[in-house]
């Protein structure tokens, strides 16, 4: 009896108890997140609707970083406007780089889950996928000179073969090298969130669909793919969202002749129009937002996780 | 047992005992040595913001020799430099700057503007910066943000421009330099004597500009006006319909498929030069010694145009007063002695006080580079490398023939805002 009435109080207040502990325990990460994250960000939009001139932002409300960004959108139709191109260019390249690194990352991560035996060549050989990760971001991009240049490593080649008369222009500032730069730099992101789902595919279940007579690419499209989509949509939004940020690479490797939503950003702040960068800073947050929402509608992340 | 439980608290106990001891002592010796003490033997150090340019490792060295000032650089580019002034006045002490950023910096009044009357040699500053003429009296070009429109202030701690001169100087010069195209003359093959050979079809995919929007414009304008399109009032300080125009100029270039890129680090200015990927491109005079020191035939080309010139000097952030501001005028002071003009000079930039480089230079270093006469000897750069072989004469000749050239100043336009926007335009089309 006594027992009983312990056991009927005990309960909630241990639910309470361990209700409480939750949060503590996701207190610091919270408030990592809340003062490094939440506020920056709610302080860049507030500056967006700032004014500003030549040497400080002027806290009093103003649409001008967005009005200006938006300048003869409606004018230049059906032409696109800057801002329209410079995102359809990023979007392009986005998509580029997205298929090309979904492709090879894919086949990587396939490779490394289901032909590679051992755990120990397996950690080996994801960790060979980060080489492009060991030198500085300036020196990789100069790196690409000698190879992809007019008196570069490959054009030398393809003219001592005879393939072409004359130096192949477009491998070097060019959409081509932009691409290329990015797939090399951000495959890593998609190989390993892959990696990790398809080393958890339970293999009794390949075997069984060996067993009921299933090719190798039916096998892929109803069991592997299936499977492994947390880790593509996952690895997907990894390298969306880096992309569509990213400016030096595409700056460099383009010659800085090639638009991105990151460099109008840059190119404002380095005038010292801040409220303007900020403006722009948002609208690439909403776009980047977008295109998550449309893929976690794809897959529910948090149920397959 | 017993023992070594005694013993165990004995030893933490002493343990903190010695640590309480430690600190005691420490806070005992602070207070009897005081605060004269302490202050002399605080070693004299200055955070030192600029870019890379002037930023070199045997300056500081040498300085420290000197002087006893210690110099901890922060380095970064031109822009970033300008970021730091706004936003973070504290960070630094004394700042390397170039002219054109004042319009913005001065106004948001977070430098401090220094006092003539403590600058040794200022009173022998070229006359290029007080006057915006030669030591021979000749005027030289004032278009766009020169020196000596900005060089004053009315007042000490103001933040507005004086257009007579003051005892209160916003930047105490340093260096400066006429800057005009670099060329590759074995690729070439031909003289190049306009700014006009930039936008010639005939190097198409092999012309580059500098990635500074302000900067690259004026090369761009530069080209507008020797192509004979158009004469502007002031290619420093363009109307909205001016930048329009040469923003189109440049449009239809880069969509003709003109430039290989827009460069913006020194480094890659003489990567895309030394690879053959540009054969003309706008440069800076020691990029072209760096691809000439690789053994890559590389000319800055003087032009019939003229130059576009750019000046930087020191100040001090407006947080530093007291013995730091003193060490920082020992600093300028010893910068502008002699020694640290010499080195500039041998890098083929422009000291500002000429007598005192002078004399910390051989007088056939002196012919060469500033006198525009056939090198006795072989010519050595600031480390000891070769530069030139004995005969050589340095490209655009003199002081005088190179300084008195300049057409333009790097500027800041009053429509800086519309420009930006535009440059954004110029790099979607």
């Amino acid at each position: 009896m006594i027992a009983g009435v312990a056991t009927f109080v005990a309960a909630p207040v241990r639910a309470a108890t361990v209700h409480l502990g939750a949060w503590l325990q996701a207190l610091p990460m919270a408030a990592v997140f809340a003062f490094f994250f939440l506020l920056p960000l709610v302080l860049i939009v507030m500056v967006s609707f700032w004014d500003y001139n030549e040497f400080q932002m002027i806290p009093a409300f103003s649409g001008r970083g967005y009005t200006d960004t938006f300048e003869g959108c409606a004018a230049e139709l059906p032409q696109l406007c800057t801002i329209f191109r410079t995102y359809a260019m990023t979007l392009k390249l986005c998509a580029l780089v997205w298929v090309i690194t979904l492709g090879i990352g894919f086949t990587i991560a396939y490779f490394l889950a289901f032909h590679v035996r051992t755990k120990s060549w397996q950690i080996a050989l994801s960790l060979l996928c980060t080489i492009p990760f060991w030198t500085s971001n300036v020196i990789r991009m100069i790196a690409w000179v000698p190879l992809l240049g007019r008196n570069g490593l490959v054009n030398n080649g393809l003219m001592a073969m005879g393939v072409v008369d004359a130096p192949v222009e477009w491998f070097l500032f060019s959409e081509f090298s932009v691409v290329l730069a990015l797939v090399h730099l951000y495959t890593f992101f998609m190989v390993i969130p892959i990696f990790n789902s398809m080393i958890r595919i339970d293999k009794a279940l390949i075997e069984a669909a060996y067993d009921a007579g299933a090719s190798l690419w039916q096998t892929l499209a109803h069991v592997v793919i299936p499977l492994a989509k947390p880790g593509i949509v996952i690895g997907s939004i990894f390298v969306i969202t880096i992309v569509m940020g990213d400016f030096i690479t595409v700056g460099v490797m383009g010659g800085q002749q090639i638009a991105s939503a990151g460099k109008i950003i840059e190119v404002r702040l380095n005038a010292l129009q801040f409220p303007a960068a900020a403006a722009n800073a948002v609208i690439l947050l909403a776009v980047t937002l977008m295109i998550i929402f449309v893929l976690s509608r794809l897959v529910d992340i948090r149920k397959e996780l | 047992m017993k023992q070594s439980r005694t013993q165990a608290g004995i030893g933490r106990r002493n343990m903190l005992k010695g640590a309480a001891a430690v600190s005691g002592v420490a806070i005992g010796s602070g207070a009897l040595t005081g605060f004269p003490a302490i202050h002399s033997a605080e070693p004299k150090v200055l955070r030192y913001l600029g870019t890379a340019v002037n930023e070199g490792d045997d300056i500081a060295k040498k300085c420290f020799a000197d002087t006893g000032i210690k110099l901890e650089y922060i380095t970064t580019t031109t822009d970033d430099v300008s970021k730091r002034v706004i936003t973070q006045p504290n960070s630094f002490d004394v700042l390397d700057t170039e002219y054109f950023s004042l319009r913005k910096l001065v106004p948001s009044g977070n430098i401090l503007g220094l006092d003539a009357r403590r600058i040794k040699e200022f009173g022998n500053i070229t006359p290029v910066f007080t006057k915006g003429e030669l030591p021979n009296g000749r005027k030289i070009g004032g278009q766009g943000t020169a020196p000596w429109k900005v060089l004053y202030l009315d007042g000490a701690g103001s933040s507005k421009f004086s257009a007579t001169p003051t005892d209160f100087v916003t930047l105490i010069p340093t260096v400066y330099n006429a800057d005009t195209l670099g060329i590759r003359p074995d690729l070439i093959k031909r003289p190049i004597t306009s700014w006009a050979e930039l936008l010639n079809p005939e190097f198409k995919g092999k012309a580059a500009i500098l990635n500074i929007p302000s900067i690259g414009i004026m090369d761009a304008a530069m080209v507008v006006e020797a192509t004979g399109q158009y004469k502007y009032a002031d290619k420093g300080n363009m109307t909205r319909a001016e930048i329009d125009l040469t923003m189109k100029v440049m449009t239809d270039a880069k969509k003709r498929g003109q430039f290989r890129a827009f460069w913006k680090d020194f480094n890659e200015s003489v990567n895309l030069m030394a690879s053959g990927e540009t054969v003309i491109q706008s440069m800076w005079s020691p990029a072209v010694t760096k691809v000439r020191s690789q053994g890559v035939p590389c000319v800055f080309q003087p032009l019939k145009e003229g130059y576009r010139s750019w000046a930087s000097g020191f100040c001090v952030s407006k947080a530093v007063s007291g013995a730091k501001l003193d060490v920082a005028y020992e600093f300028v002071n010893w910068f502008l002695s002699g020694w640290a003009g010499a080195y500039l000079n041998r890098q083929g930039y422009y000291s500002a006080v000429l007598s005192t480089a002078k004399a910390n230079m051989e007088a056939y270093e002196w012919a060469y580079w500033m006198e525009g006469k056939p090198a006795e000897k072989d010519i050595k750069g600031p480390d000891g490398g070769l530069l030139e072989k004995a005969g050589a004469i340095r490209d655009g000749g003199s002081y005088e023939e190179r300084m008195g050239g300049v057409a333009c100043w790097n500027a800041v336009m009053d429509e800086n805002d519309y420009m930006v926007r535009k440059w954004n335009e110029f790099i979607a089309a």
